[in-house]
């Protein structure tokens, strides 16, 4: 379970102070995987934010990809240079657990955290269960009659999400079936052919089908309503003991780099938020802020680490 | 409609928009042309300019490097055997063959022709039924995806080439074996990876083909020729390259062959977990199986029938695939994804009310295929004798060059070096195996089929809980497979007929 204090620090994203002592002139940024995936926009999407907003006068990229994003890091810890940032994800806390890296997350220096994503349970419009606690039930009665698709492989995020969500009504994690699909589009469209009864994906997936009536989305991972979703209930509030989950974006520096070059990061990353250019571009893709900078966001990786063992443990993933 | 068409029109005849479109045309072809750049990415280069337009000609420019990048891929395949993409490596099996007999002009200009084709029959029937067809698209189940695979390799026989079956059949088990290397899907974990944390992943397919083709082409042209003579194409052969030149009765000979490609290659595209590689590997083995046994010449060594299928299957595949993207929002290739998150970062999202939405973007869309295919045509025509001239360019010269863009263009996609070094392990692999006559298209097939076949297997075993049953109890994979069966067992029988025949006489 998430203790309250990271819940809280969940909704209030956390408060930051603007003061910056030396902006840092260049930045270089690492992308772990090829071009056009997650990573690389959302490290594109800041690093033009930076730019466009004045914050940063030199922001250079790179793609590294291998091994599901261990290649980048071995890069990162190689180079120990004071100018590089590597953009990962919630994943990168799975990969470490799984030993799937020669390296964890604990290796590198946490910057900040600057995008979440929740998930959402959803199933089709005709779908005769229209309730997450309706679904729980069901899965409950017949765990092998209620098939739940997501967009990566088995013991990846959507699978431990799902397994997150009916493990909070009391279900045994393991009798969850998950049916993995190789992106979130083509678990949508598994879940349109009917031959799933629900999918688990990140909110922003799901959102514009949801919002033009394709699908329902029965609940969301994140601590309180959301704004966009007012109706929407969260997976807690219906009874998913526990099933607060945010699959946030971030950026982390080698531990070479001096303190005070990633305090002032850090500092710099606050002050995009602020800008036109960042709100223009995080709109246009539907991200939503989500901010932990340094100690706050090796706290709420330590967290995250925690519960995702405890469910993988019980998933038999571990 | 009408409306949609003339808002269309209005949009895409903007004097902006123009320059775009032929630019982006232009930029695609060229792009494309270079073994191992492929669509991909030209439109990775291409978001950078097009983020500064209005959504509408943006959108317009990035089809049309699509589309060109398609065209120009072609190009790689028919002239030096690179495919840059992998729904043209079809392209290459008797596109090769014809540029190598000196008849490099007329085989593109029968590529040109029938991708022409596929593209506005494809744009036709998006523009009719597009709505209708992403519902239809959406019947398909992964049971019915295995079984769509299952037909795909059935056709292996139709890629066998000179080698003979057994060949071709061990061929297709390689490529089903290097298809499981990487973490699986369903149950999550590493196979084959020798513990290197470069193949976790897996082998990329853009890797594999241009180690295979490209690269093993470019060292099988040194091993074979005299040092002082390196050449790709025989001198004697060389005086036609330029010429365009085909007879009526080729004409006549593509024609239904063009018709029947372009209507199943939209049919497959339409499928998000299919594509236009599928396409045209299919178009290709089912018009294999229609030609007539005594047709000279066959197919695998020239034929322009088996040019002709692949090419309008994957053009209108292509277009096909735009009718999931642009009214689901989902995405059936990495290109098509990219495509996506180009109309996301316009603040444009796909969806069934995107053509209520935004219906100046999804008919400017619509207008930019019919035009994009136009110009396409207009441009590489007058083109096709200087382009061909490529293969009259001393091989020191173009060799090195063949390897250096298929090496780049692999690297261009993963920024791993490990990715070259496998490549040139499996291109040293592949020069080998053809010399001793192993064909490289079943390999490929059994690949990118087997890839896809195992994964919509394992889906349907977990979704019915391990029971077979689903293989005859649904109606659409039962039909599927029935199909395959079929395909598998007439030309035995046709080939068990004729020598009774045979022996009758």
């Amino acid at each position: 379970m998430l203790n309250k204090a990271v819940l809280t620090a969940f909704v209030l994203c956390a408060g930051f102070s603007t003061l910056a002592l030396e902006a840092p002139e260049q930045v270089h940024l690492l992308i772990p995987g090829g071009a056009g995936g997650g990573w690389d926009r959302t490290a594109r999407g800041v690093g033009t934010a930076l730019g466009r907003a004045g914050l940063i006068e030199q922001v250079r990229y790179e793609n590294m990809s291998g091994g599901g994003g261990a290649r980048g890091i071995a890069h990162l810890l190689e180079r120990k240079s004071p100018h590089m940032l590597m953009v990962n994800s919630s994943p990168i806390v799975i990969r470490s657990l799984q030993k799937a890296f020669p390296h964890s997350f604990r290796d590198l220096t946490p910057v900040a955290s600057v995008i979440g994503d929740y998930s959402v349970i959803a199933v089709r419009k005709a779908s005769p269960i229209q309730d997450i606690r309706d679904l729980a039930a069901a899965q409950k009665q017949n765990p092998s009659h209620i098939a739940i698709a997501g967009g990566s492989i088995a013991g990846s995020t959507d699978h431990i999400v799902a397994a997150l969500v009916f493990a909070g009504f009391a279900a045994e994690p393991k009798s969850v079936k998950y049916i993995p699909y190789d992106a979130g589009g083509k678990a949508m469209a598994g879940l349109l052919s009917g031959e799933v009864q629900a999918l688990s994906s990140g909110l922003g997936e799901v959102i514009d089908m949801a919002l033009q009536g394709w699908v329902n989305i029965l609940c969301v991972t994140s601590a309180e309503r959301i704004s966009l979703l007012p109706d929407t209930p969260t997976c807690q509030e219906s009874g998913a003991e526990g099933a607060v989950f945010a699959n946030w974006r971030g950026f982390f520096a080698s531990p070479a780099m001096p303190a005070a070059q990633v305090k002032a990061y850090a500092d710099v990353l606050a002050q995009m938020y602020a800008t036109r250019a960042w709100r223009e571009i995080a709109d246009n893709y539907g991200w939503v802020d989500l901010f932990y900078a340094q100690e706050d966001f090796a706290r709420m990786l330590i967290q995250q680490e925690s519960d995702i063992r405890r469910l993988m443990l019980e998933l038999g993933l571990l | 409609m009408l409306d949609g068409i003339l808002l269309g029109l209005d949009t895409a005849f903007s004097a902006q928009a123009i320059v775009f479109l032929v630019g982006g045309c232009l930029a695609g072809t060229l792009i494309g042309m270079l073994p191992g750049l492929g669509p991909m990415t030209a439109i990775a280069l291409m978001i950078p300019i097009a983020s500064t337009l209005e959504p509408a000609t943006g959108i317009i420019m990035m089809a049309a490097v699509y589309y060109g990048a398609i065209f120009g891929g072609s190009t790689s395949s028919i002239l030096i055997n690179a495919p840059g993409v992998a729904s043209t490596v079809a392209s290459s099996f008797d596109g090769y063959p014809l540029s190598q007999q000196g008849h490099a002009g007329k085989a593109l200009a029968i590529a040109a022709g029938a991708s022409f084709c596929g593209g506005i029959i494809g744009a036709i029937l998006l523009m009719l039924g597009a709505p209708v067809l992403a519902q239809a698209s959406l019947l398909f189940q992964s049971s019915d995806y295995f079984a769509l695979m299952v037909l795909g390799l059935v056709s292996v026989a139709a890629f066998a080439g000179n080698g003979g079956l057994i060949k071709a059949l061990l061929m297709t088990t390689i490529g089903l074996m290097l298809s499981t290397v990487g973490t699986s899907q369903a149950q999550g974990v590493e196979r084959f990876t020798l513990g290197s944390i470069d193949l976790i992943d897996g082998i990329s397919f853009l890797l594999l083909v241009m180690a295979t083709f490209a690269l093993a082409e470019a060292l099988l042209a040194v091993l074979r020729t005299p040092a002082s003579g390196l050449q790709i194409v025989e001198q004697s052969k060389r005086k036609s390259l330029g010429s365009m030149r085909i007879t009526k009765q080729e004409v006549r000979d593509i024609s239904p062959t063009v018709a029947r490609s372009s209507v199943l290659g939209f049919i497959i595209g339409l499928l998000p977990g299919a594509g236009a590689t599928v396409a045209s590997f299919l178009a290709y083995a089912s018009e294999q199986r229609m030609a007539p046994r005594k047709q000279s010449p066959a197919f695998g060594e020239g034929a322009p029938r088996g040019l002709a299928a692949p090419e309008a299957a994957n053009n209108a595949a292509a277009t096909g695939s735009f009718v999931p993207l642009l009214t689901l929002g989902i995405p059936g290739s990495g290109t098509t994804a990219i495509l996506l998150g180009a109309l996301i970062a316009y603040g444009i999202q796909p969806g069934p009310m995107l053509f209520i939405n935004e219906p100046a973007v999804f008919w400017a869309v619509i207008v930019s295929m019919w035009l994009g295919n136009v110009v396409l045509l207009v441009l590489n025509l007058p083109l096709i004798p200087y382009i061909a001239r490529i293969l009259m360019v001393p091989g020191r010269l173009l060799l090195p060059l063949i390897m250096f863009f298929s090496i780049i263009g692999v690297y261009l996609v993963s920024f791993n070096t490990f990715d070259i070094q496998l490549m040139v392990l499996f291109a040293v692999a592949a020069v080998g195996l053809r010399l001793l006559n192993f064909p490289m298209a079943p390999m490929i097939l059994g690949f990118i089929l087997g890839g896809l076949m195992e994964e919509n297997l394992g889906r349907a075993l977990l979704i019915y809980d391990n029971n077979w049953s689903f293989l005859w109890t649904r109606p659409l994979t039962f039909g599927i497979l029935l199909l395959a069966a079929v395909a598998l067992f007439v030309p035995l029988l046709r080939t068990l007929v004729n020598r009774k025949k045979g022996s009758d006489q």
